[in-house]
């Protein structure tokens, strides 16, 4: 068990790393660089490109700037903007505090209500209330972040006007200033994640009730419903857990078209921004930083699983 | 020679078999219906669109649906009807073309390494992992701000990045039927590796592939639609739906029917793509676990 454990934090590390590594050499290889983007491609010439890249401290190779960027960043240090003045620790601490906020409120919304719908759905399968919702869930999977917020726009905010459809609040507000903009952004990412979580334990629930050992329960005499909640739920959620944890990696890393749609200004907004300035280091902070969260989150996923079901733990050790 | 014959035959009666189901159900008839509809407007509606998509007429700018202009006039005065007829086309032929190339290099990859295994294997998959972790549009940016967003640029990539988990996927059906005695008798006759992936592995691990190039399909669309609803793709004036949501969204307080037409047709196609690979699984017998598209 702690053996696997260690093993799985140093694999998550080289994954952390190699992504760096794909993001640095990915952004160096390719033709311009932040020079060529900010001079503009067409009235640069060489003599302003020299000087802008000695500025920019371009000119050293890829290596030294590489493993000069990695040491800061091992002890938290995220270095410069490519413009040289501002710290990339304060630009993406802000984003990186709002993206967390919507993350935490569409979590609050989404999951709870995912798990319930989940289980309604899969324990009257093929019912009138599992037809409806489960054929409202793949609407909201199918249909494009963007197509299912601007409709929303459309709706509560200039039909009805009861939300604002827009956020106005800057980028370094206190939390409690994105109310009320921050509800439809939060609507539209629980709806979502919603219907992905709840098809998941919709159809772990069903293969739970179908299993031998509730028929067991069943057949013993067990009342129904404390057989749902002490017998099924318990195995029918394990699989939650996992999806749950790719929502949180989704919800910080990539929800660029939501926070586009409703110019929130979280983490995918600066993405989109630093890579067309081919601003490396802010790129490449990001990068680490979604990539770190995406692994914890796994780790943290298949640790709960384990902890929570004897029967894997012996399996994982195993392979 | 009878031996090489025998599953041929099967499978194309396999394929019939399974069209047969697909269709049997109600998903897989809507879906099909859905996707085939698009594809064939894709194919024939420059010859049946009332107006020139390009023709710009600043007298009709923002004007109401009525009985020539039946989706209204956008905001530089072009038919929106017109514009939706067309607005597949790129996004099918990008997504049709590159789908089939991200699941044969993908497939391809993963039951090798799957069958090779061992340290190479072991690096490959952290490799995986690692463009895993990060967002499809950090990955697809890098490349599209360098490269531009043409057609030459955009099949490439989204064929490259939407490949990488489908390694995982025909890695994990490989391992499920390697150690069968097939393989192993296969492996025992000295076939080639080449042989043993093509005629033991590949058959076996195929429907799984199928479905998963399905789902790739639906996913690839959401995101051709994204980047161009972002600016990052389709240039104009070529219609697309993802950029005419993201043109007419400005005006939508006064002319809310510029982004009906296209909210409507992308919706449609990705729900039909994603009630085909629905039926399609369940058809071929395989639980489609549903995960979020990363």
């Amino acid at each position: 068990m702690l053996f696997m454990l260690i093993r799985r934090v140093f694999l998550g590390l080289v994954t952390v790393c190699l992504v760096s590594l794909i993001i640095f050499a990915g952004v160096e290889i390719l033709p311009g660089d932040a020079c060529t983007q900010y001079l503009g491609e067409y009235q640069a010439d060489d003599e302003l490109l020299a000087q802008c890249r000695k500025d920019l401290d371009l000119n050293r190779p890829a290596i030294d700037r590489f493993s000069e960027w990695a040491g800061g960043a091992v002890t938290g240090d995220l270095g410069l903007a490519v413009d040289g003045k501002t710290e990339i620790s304060k630009i993406v601490g802000d984003r990186l505090k709002n993206s967390l906020l919507l993350a935490l409120c569409a979590m609050g919304v989404g999951v709870p209500l995912a798990l319930f719908l989940g289980v309604i759905t899969g324990l009257w399968r093929d019912r009138l209330p599992d037809l409806f919702v489960s054929t409202l869930a793949i609407f909201a999977m199918t249909i494009p972040e963007f197509v299912s917020a601007t409709l929303l726009i459309l709706i509560f905010s200039i039909w009805l006007g009861w939300l604002p459809g827009i956020v106005l609040t800057s980028a370094s507000a206190p939390a409690s200033e994105f109310f009320p903009e921050i509800l439809l952004p939060v609507i539209v990412l629980s709806l979502v994640m919603c219907a992905h979580i709840m098809r998941m334990v919709r159809s772990s629930v069903i293969e739970v009730m179908a299993s031998d050992y509730v028929q067991m329960a069943t057949l013993k005499g067990v009342a129904y419903w404390q057989m749902v909640f002490r017998h099924a739920l318990p195995n029918a959620l394990l699989p939650a857990i996992n999806v749950v944890a790719l929502t949180i990696a989704w919800l910080l890393g990539g929800v660029v078209v939501i926070e586009v749609v409703f110019n929130y200004p979280g983490l995918g907004r600066l993405m989109i921004d630093s890579i067309s300035d081919r601003d490396l280091p802010v790129v490449q902070s990001i990068a680490l930083i979604v990539a770190s969260v995406y692994v914890c989150v796994n780790l943290a996923a298949d640790l709960l699983t384990m902890i929570a079901n004897p029967k894997l733990r012996t399996m994982y050790t195993r392979n | 020679m009878a031996v090489a014959l025998a599953p041929k035959t099967e499978s194309s009666f396999r394929a019939i078999t399974v069209l047969k189901d697909l269709v049997s159900r109600p998903s897989g008839a809507i879906g099909l219906s859905l996707v085939l509809f698009h594809v064939v407007l894709a194919l024939i509606s420059p010859y049946i669109i009332p107006f020139d998509f390009k023709l710009q007429n600043s007298a009709l700018m923002l004007s109401a649906p009525d009985n020539i202009h039946w989706l209204g006039a956008d905001h530089l005065g072009r038919d929106v009807f017109s514009r939706t007829l067309m607005g597949g086309r790129e996004a099918l032929l990008v997504t049709g073309v590159a789908t089939p190339l991200a699941v044969i290099w993908g497939g391809f990859t993963g039951i090798l390494f799957g069958l090779v295994g061992g340290r190479l294997d072991e690096v490959l998959m952290r490799v995986v992992d690692a463009f895993l972790s990060l967002p499809w549009i950090l990955k697809m940016l890098v490349l599209i701000v360098t490269f531009g967003s043409g057609v030459e640029v955009l099949i490439p990539t989204l064929a490259f990045f939407y490949g990488i988990p489908v390694i995982r996927i025909a890695r994990a059906a490989t391992h499920d039927v390697i150690a069968r005695d097939f393989v192993w008798a296969a492996k025992a006759r000295g076939h080639s590796r080449i042989s043993i992936i093509w005629r033991e592995l590949l058959p076996n691990v195929l429907d799984t592939l199928m479905v998963e190039g399905a789902m790739r399909w639906s996913w690839m669309l959401l995101a051709f639609s994204s980047l161009s609803f972002l600016g990052f793709g389709v240039s104009p004036p070529t219609p697309d739906w993802g950029l005419m949501i993201s043109d007419a969204r400005g005006f939508m307080s006064f002319a809310p029917w510029g982004v009906i037409g296209p909210v409507i047709a992308l919706s449609s196609l990705i729900i039909g793509i994603n009630l085909t690979a629905d039926a399609l699984a369940k058809a071929l017998g395989i639980d489609r676990a549903q995960k979020a598209p990363m």
